[in-house]
């Protein structure tokens, strides 16, 4: 799947993630998080993970995170870049 | 049982992950009206994850969008593979009922699923729905249950909706005998003050002395009410108790015609108190 527009999905309430997607020639991620020390690792393994199953090689990736499980990471990360390719479910 | 039934928010992470802790029978994992028009796509892979990934112990339901609206197929081709207990068809009617069963068969048999797993529950707001309750029920076999709308039907009714509920009395018996003539539940609407305390209990005895199996919730405040309520009472699984060993003795006796308390114990109080100790025995409140 390729990123081919910016796009975005999820909200800045609480336990809630806003994943910002656009286009780019490498594949970058930025991670904001109140949980960064403790989770950071897990939470961008998670975040390849998705984007390996999704296909997506390169685009710039962002997470404004507000506590999100793993489970609520993975659903909007995957909302983001199917609206960022245009291939929305 | 589904004594209770939550309504969650199909798009809201937080709503979805206290639901696998509610003390409720059932969740409603709502697609629909909570969900504006523009986040379907983030909703459906928001309950997608949530089944993938927590652990919820309670029956869940989804709430798929109107037949009419667009988005109900892709609802359906989305949430089948995570096996839900059943799907709610929204303003239910005869032929949305078939057409839902009729894809349901066809993804569950793309996904492996044994035909006929996933359950309908038929969202009954409208007042056609009303009149033609008895035949969606029928209209195939995965109906489970009639689900009262209130809310929808007191627009299409063109009258208030109001506590007492005078506006839906009718819709309510209606429904209820619709549902026990098809052999399946009755669900009753939700009461939507979520301050009144005292209102959830006088509404949820209404629906309960009607016949309704259960009730549903916005709010996890009116769940125990409903649950107790819903719930055999302490004396009436005495008294069941009391109606099944005066059988056995008659029977032990050769009694043709049992009394208990000088009153004669015909099939209907068997019958009910069967009812009731089946309920307890599933809930778990038959004594030791």
């Amino acid at each position: 799947m390729k990123i081919i527009k910016k796009a975005s999905a999820g909200t800045l309430e609480s336990s809630d993630v806003l994943v910002t997607v656009q286009p780019a020639d490498i594949l970058k991620l930025e991670l904001e998080s109140p949980v960064l020390a403790q989770y950071g690792e897990q939470i961008e393994e998670t975040v390849r993970t998705v984007l390996a199953d999704l296909g997506v090689k390169t685009g710039l990736i962002m997470l404004q995170d507000q506590g999100a499980l793993d489970c609520t990471i993975r659903a909007r990360l995957e909302t983001a870049v199917r609206r960022g390719a245009e291939q929305e479910v | 049982m589904r004594r209770s039934l939550l309504f969650l928010p199909g798009n809201s992470p937080v709503m979805l992950q206290n639901g696998a802790v509610m003390p409720a029978d059932a969740l409603i994992m709502d697609l629909e009206d909570a969900v504006a028009p523009d986040q379907k796509d983030a909703a459906r892979l928001l309950v997608t994850s949530a089944l993938r990934s927590l652990d919820y112990s309670q029956k869940i339901i989804v709430r798929i969008n109107a037949v009419d609206s667009g988005h109900w197929q892709q609802d359906l081709s989305t949430l089948v593979p995570c096996g839900p207990d059943a799907v709610m068809t929204t303003k239910s009617s005869v032929e949305a009922v078939k057409q839902t069963a009729e894809l349901l068969t066809e993804l569950e048999q793309a996904n492996q699923i044994k035909p006929g797993t996933i359950g309908i529950i038929a969202l009954i707001e409208t007042a056609l729905g009303v009149e033609q309750a008895y035949e969606i029920a029928t209209a195939s076999e995965r109906v489970s249950a009639l689900f009262l709308g209130a809310e929808d039907l007191a627009a299409d009714l063109q009258c208030e909706r109001t506590k007492q509920g005078a506006e839906i009395f009718y819709s309510r018996s209606r429904l209820v005998l619709a549902a026990r003539a098809a052999g399946i539940d009755a669900i009753d609407t939700p009461f939507t003050d979520v301050q009144d305390d005292e209102g959830i209990i006088t509404d949820a005895e209404l629906a309960r002395s009607l016949g309704f199996s259960g009730k549903a919730a916005i709010s996890p405040r009116h769940l125990s009410a409903i649950n107790r309520i819903f719930s055999p009472q302490p004396e009436a699984i005495r008294s069941a108790l009391a109606v099944m060993a005066a059988l056995e003795q008659g029977k032990r006796e050769g009694k043709g015609a049992v009394a208990l308390d000088g009153k004669m114990i015909d099939a209907p109080i068997a019958a009910r108190a069967a009812q009731v100790l089946a309920a307890a025995e599933k809930l778990g409140l038959l004594p030791e």
